[in-house]
């Protein structure tokens, strides 16, 4: 009996050597952590439970049969994150370069179906050469099969990729169909195609890094939403993100203890809006001083720095922030801030976070490589994505809400449920001289001087709007937190369903 | 008794003077220029009147605009506070003209003392010790070259109407002296409308030490004994006591009835400054008499207990002084610590911006039976603007002892909460744990001889560094723990927060067992020794009081993945808190290489280029000047830090440049 315990601790053993000590210490040098080794970082200390220990691959060919290692180059199970179950899978770059076989992406696709029907998250971890080339066609099938699950529980549990290493080729689809894609500086890339192909194909000369490394994915391209130092810094992190997401579509955000007072007065608010309406301010330091205990987890935050989105709590539950920034590009809209926050607030939306949105801008970027880049149906996917969402909605316009961009910026006329301003706060068709010039087209200079200066007068504040009832209330900025925090409260059992259909055809 | 008082200032003088003005029931009226409009004194003040551009040329020292204020409002008296037009002599002139009384001395003292060249005549008059130098206008820099050589370097070139380090170099060369005049030159002539530049031997060694006076209009005079202002960096003051650690009571008695006799001499009114050098062996000499209120004041209050501008309104009332040489007796000791918005690690360059967080200590009784006091001009949420001087309070702190009186200043500077600039509070801090600082052992070179690299922040010794361990390792615990309190845990399944963490600080690690109760937390270490750490510390809390082993410890506490980001006495660190497995872990993580900036010449503060001196393919040697930037009015010249070929010159004079903005490029 002794010996049959034993063998199983052995089996396990040699499971959890990976590739061997030569590998391990390979992938040590290159400052990349195992596969395991990752897991025991993302999750609580003891809870992980592992799945499939033993599957090996089932390939025959090029002398494969030889070699087959226990878990196939993918470590899968469940664990607890602060006590809250999430599946993982992390994807072990000692054991066939981390290489995707058709039994690894089953181990794959069981912690999905798992995750799925339980109503927890899955963190991927991908550190992956790609396609096992010995399985050929098998190894294809293997990707969608996962792919076809991403698909499925996009928008049911959270899904978040952590590229810790290579990930190339037809990898790459997973991850871009989860919910948030972290990467790791210097030691992680994507792309569809590499180097060389591209050097063959378009003579292009370009290195990984340069092509698909983490400042690429987190400034240019967007695929990334962030990017952190190395694997130890980019677990934590996302540790502290899930600590912000609901487990499933199931479920309210989380909430938990805090130890800031919802009705703590911030005086300096008061002059956060500088006296020059074209001067800039720092919309950050708002998020920061509404947010419980000033915590406040950034997405995307190096890419269209003209919009800042991401996770703050408001009396200790989870709130999805929306913010135009006027130190960048004004705060106005474009092309990459709309998508960037559409597809953040459909996020929130999906998974039943309120969303609070900071309005201060001043319409949408002008120009032909706007018009030809497609802003209209760019913008319109913020659009839809406010009107769509039925979670609670608070806005504060800060100062200036003008033109279409108001109407997109979470609008009482959006199904906003709580729509504030500041005394500050300027809601018009357009800027004064802009809107004087075409009222009085024609006139003399002086007279649209004078104008520009009734114009002002009369609709250069939120009077006008809150007349309307477009505006609910005008609030003091330095009892935004409390205003804020006592309207997400009263909306804790908001109920709000939009009529059943297959689906929404949002302006992809 | 006047019933309304203009105060012709700004910024925390403002402020002060308005504070006594409150308490003695007169009214206040404030000045305020356009980027001021939201100030603090402006706030305080009964009323305000707005006289002109940000600019203090077009606004604060326009006499014209002083007196349409005074008009409009009907104030009785100005108090000029310090800098501006306090020493002014046209001003106090202008102001006798219209019947409006200065609170400060009768303008032919101004006027005798404002005038270093005269001043230091008078005052070889009145038998006060004096520093050879030349006394005549200097036309050229020629001119002041010859001078200096007939001086003996090293020399000291000063603006006549020059304070506060503004207009004045030291020289140690002949090409020195000629930079130097023509930048003092310009500087005077900018800031304060007067070019006039002379020079005097540069005494070496010396301990700047300053007597107050204060003389009434029925012919008495006392003197509040001593400021030591020897901590200064680029002879702008950084941190002054009182009294002196030097100071015998004979030398005390000898320098305050001189600076007597002189303010006796020029027929001296109000309060005034009497600034010697003093050298190693005690001898002092005569270096200028401030005819106003000195910035440092505080500390002569603190140790007296006299209030100063309550003094000044006073005399200005013609009351006399209500006591006498003998009534006054040094009361314990005071520390002053000037709060400068100028980041040490940049070479104390000038910041600006807003003041996102701004939380000074709470002033004060203190628990330690000391005494806090905080003059400010600025609150959280304020702007501090290019256009005035950069210094934005004055932390003051009173003890028996000067060990008291530094002990109760570093906990107040640990307290001191300052978020969005750049500021010393750090610097403050490392000079009161700087052992020669401790010892009183200080020249006014004690800055350069100690921080001759600049100030790159302070490493803690191994006794703080523990103490700060076993409090990071308690407040990670209260951390973790509220971790766990999330909604949607597994029930029997929750998350235990481990007990054994791994505690990395400054290089080091440290491995300890932690034990909570109610009252607080007992941290092992792996010696066997035991650290008590009790707090009401909760996450998210910026600042931490703690009590460690019963005495004292406040952080400065941010948020970074894995542990905290801690500032106290001018450390500024990283702190993680790992499991031991963690740390094992992170442990195995590389090394990054920060990128190479030395191939780059870089804005170091936001400020307007005055000129580039080189071009493009110039080679270029250590030390030459490649540009000049100007901000807070003070022309920085920005020099090679090694030698080199100029490759690309990215912004032009003229340019408006931000931090770290790319000014050159090279080979």
């Amino acid at each position: 009996m002794k010996d049959i315990l034993q063998e199983l601790e052995d089996r396990r053993n040699v499971a959890r050597m990976g590739g061997g000590e030569r590998r391990v210490a390979a992938q040590h040098a290159k400052g990349k952590l195992t596969a395991r080794e990752r897991i025991e970082l993302l999750l609580d200390e003891g809870s992980f439970e592992e799945f499939d220990m033993f599957v090996a691959h089932r390939c025959t060919d090029f002398g494969m049969e030889k070699d087959r290692p226990a878990g196939d180059g993918v470590v899968t199970g469940w664990g607890t994150v602060n006590g809250r179950m999430v599946y993982v899978f992390s994807q072990d770059f000692t054991v066939f370069g981390g290489s995707l076989s058709e039994t690894h992406a089953q181990k794959i696709c069981k912690i999905m179906d798992m995750a799925l029907q339980n109503g927890a998250p899955v963190i991927g971890m991908n550190d992956s050469g790609g396609a096992r080339i010995q399985e050929g066609v098998a190894s294809l099938a293997g990707y969608a099969e996962v792919f076809q699950r991403n698909i499925m529980a996009s928008g049911v549990v959270p899904q978040i990729s952590l590229i810790m290493g290579p990930c190339a080729g037809g990898a790459v689809y997973s991850p871009a169909m989860t919910d948030f894609i972290f990467m790791v500086k210097d030691s992680s890339y994507m792309f569809v195609t590499g180097p060389d192909v591209v050097k063959t194909v378009t003579n292009e000369v370009v290195t990984a890094e340069e092509l698909g490394g983490a400042v690429t994915h987190t400034k240019k391209s967007s695929v990334a939403d962030g990017a952190y130092e190395n694997d130890v810094e980019a677990l934590a992190e996302t540790r502290r993100l899930i600590d912000f997401l609901p487990l499933s579509n199931r479920e309210k955000a989380p909430t938990r203890p805090f130890f800031d007072d919802p009705a703590r007065i911030e005086e300096s608010l008061d002059t956060l809006i500088p006296d020059n309406p074209n001067q800039p301010y720092d919309m950050k330091e708002l998020i920061l001083k509404l947010a419980d205990e000033g915590d406040f987890f950034e997405i995307q935050r190096d890419y269209a720095g003209n919009i800042i989105t991401g996770f703050i709590r408001i009396e200790g539950q989870s709130v999805g922030v929306v913010a135009n920034q006027p130190m960048v590009l004004a705060g106005c809209l474009d092309i990459d801030s709309s998508r960037k926050a559409a597809r953040f607030v459909r996020f929130c939306d999906a998974f039943e976070i309120p969303i609070l949105t900071l309005v201060d801008v001043p319409g949408f970027l002008p120009g032909t490589s706007q018009e030809y880049g497609g802003v209209i149906k760019h913008g319109a996917k913020l659009l839809f994505a406010y009107g769509e969402a039925t979670v609670p909605k608070v806005t504060v316009i800060t100062r200036k809400a003008y033109g279409g961009a108001y109407d997109v910026m979470a609008s009482k006329h959006l199904r906003g449920d709580f729509n504030y301003a500041w005394p500050t706060a300027e809601i018009a068709v357009m800027g004064a001289k802009g809107a004087t010039e075409i009222i009085y087209r024609g006139r003399t200079a002086e007279e649209i001087a004078e104008r520009t200066k009734e114009y002002e007068d009369r609709f250069a504040n939120p009077f006008v709007a809150a007349e309307k009832g477009f505006v609910d209330e005008v609030i003091m900025p330095h009892s935004t937190r409390r205003r804020v925090a006592r309207a997400f409260a009263s909306l804790r059992s908001k109920k709000l369903t939009n009529p059943w259909k297959k689906h929404d055809n949002i302006p992809l | 008794m006047f019933k309304k008082i203009l105060i012709a200032n700004r910024g925390e003088i403002a402020c002060r003077v308005i504070k006594s003005a409150r308490a003695m029931g007169i009214k206040t009226v404030a000045v305020y220029s356009d980027a001021d409009r939201n100030a603090l004194h402006v706030r305080m003040a009964d009323e305000a009147v707005h006289i002109g551009p940000a600019p203090a040329n077009q606004s604060y020292i326009v006499i014209d605009k002083i007196m349409e204020a005074i008009r409009k409002t009907g104030a009785e008296a100005v108090h000029p506070g310090y800098g501006f037009l306090s020493e002014n002599m046209n001003f106090a002139a202008a102001l006798e003209k219209e019947g409006v009384v200065f609170i400060g001395p009768p303008s032919p003292a101004i006027e005798a003392m404002g005038d270093k060249i005269t001043s230091k005549k008078l005052a070889m008059e009145a038998g006060v010790s004096t520093v050879p130098g030349y006394m005549g206008l200097i036309a050229d820099a020629d001119e002041a070259v010859k001078i200096s050589g007939e001086i003996g370097y090293p020399v000291m070139i000063k603006a006549s109407a020059g304070g506060g380090g503004k207009g004045m170099r030291i020289a140690w060369s002949e090409a020195e002296v000629k930079e130097g005049f023509e930048s003092s030159k310009n500087e005077a002539a900018n800031s304060f409308g007067d070019d006039r530049i002379f020079i005097e031997k540069f005494v070496t060694q010396p301990r700047h030490i300053e007597i107050q006076v204060l003389a009434d209009k029925h012919g008495n005079c006392v003197y509040l004994h001593e400021r030591e202002c020897s901590i200064q960096r680029r002879n702008q003051k950084v941190i002054e006591e009182a009294p002196s650690p030097f100071l015998d009571e004979a030398t005390r008695k000898a320098m305050g009835e001189q600076a007597c006799a002189l303010a006796q001499a020029v027929g001296y009114t109000s309060a005034g400054t009497v600034e010697f050098i003093v050298d190693g062996n005690r001898n002092f000499y005569f270096l200028e008499m401030n005819t106003r209120l000195q910035v440092e004041h505080p500390v002569t209050e603190l140790i007296t207990g006299v209030d100063l501008v309550e003094q000044m309104i006073r005399v200005a009332n013609g009351e006399p002084l209500p006591f006498k040489q003998s009534d006054l007796k040094i009361n314990g000791w005071a520390m002053e610590s000037r709060l400068y918005a100028e980041d040490p690690y940049r070479g104390f360059l000038p910041s600006i911006g807003r003041l996102t967080r701004y939380r000074p200590p709470v002033e004060g009784k203190t628990s330690g039976g000391g005494i806090v006091r905080n003059d400010t001009g600025v609150f959280e949420g304020g702007e501090i603007s290019m256009f005035y001087d950069p210094m934005i309070a004055k932390l003051c702190t009173w003890g028996p002892t000067r060990a008291d009186a530094i002990e109760e200043m570093r906990l107040a500077l640990d307290t001191f909460e300052v978020e969005g600039i750049g500021h010393n509070l750090p610097f403050c801090s490392a000079v009161m744990d700087h052992p020669r600082f401790v010892s009183g052992n200080i020249t006014t070179a004690f800055i350069a001889e100690e921080y001759p690299e600049g100030f790159a922040g302070v490493t803690l010794d191994a006794t703080l560094a523990r103490r700060v361990v076993a409090a990071a390792a308690a407040m990670n615990r209260v951390a973790e723990i509220r971790r766990t309190r999330i909604t949607g845990t597994m029930d029997n399944h929750e998350r235990k927060v481990g007990t054994v963490w791994n505690v990395a600080l400054q290089g080091e690690a440290h491995e300890v067992t932690i034990a909570a109760d109610r009252a607080g937390s007992t941290v092992r270490f792996a010696d066997g020794a035991e650290m008590r750490v009790e707090s009401d510390w909760t996450p998210g809390q910026p600042l931490a009081r703690l009590t460690v082993d019963g005495a004292p410890l406040v952080m400065k506490v941010g948020k970074v993945p894995s542990g905290f980001r801690l500032r106290l006495r001018g450390a500024d660190f990283i702190c993680h808190v790992r499991t031991p497995r963690q740390a094992e872990l992170a442990g195995l993580m590389l090394e990054k290489v920060a990128p190479d900036t030395s191939k780059f010449l870089l804005c170091p503060m936001p400020g307007l280029v005055v000129k580039i001196n080189v071009a493009e393919g110039d080679e270029v040697q250590e030390g030459q000047a490649l540009a000049t930037v100007e901000a807070m009015k003070m022309e920085n010249i920005l020099r090679a830090e090694k030698k080199g070929k100029v490759k690309a010159i990215k912004a032009a004079a003229g340019a408006s440049l931000k931090v770290d903005e790319v000014i050159m490029e090279f080979e």
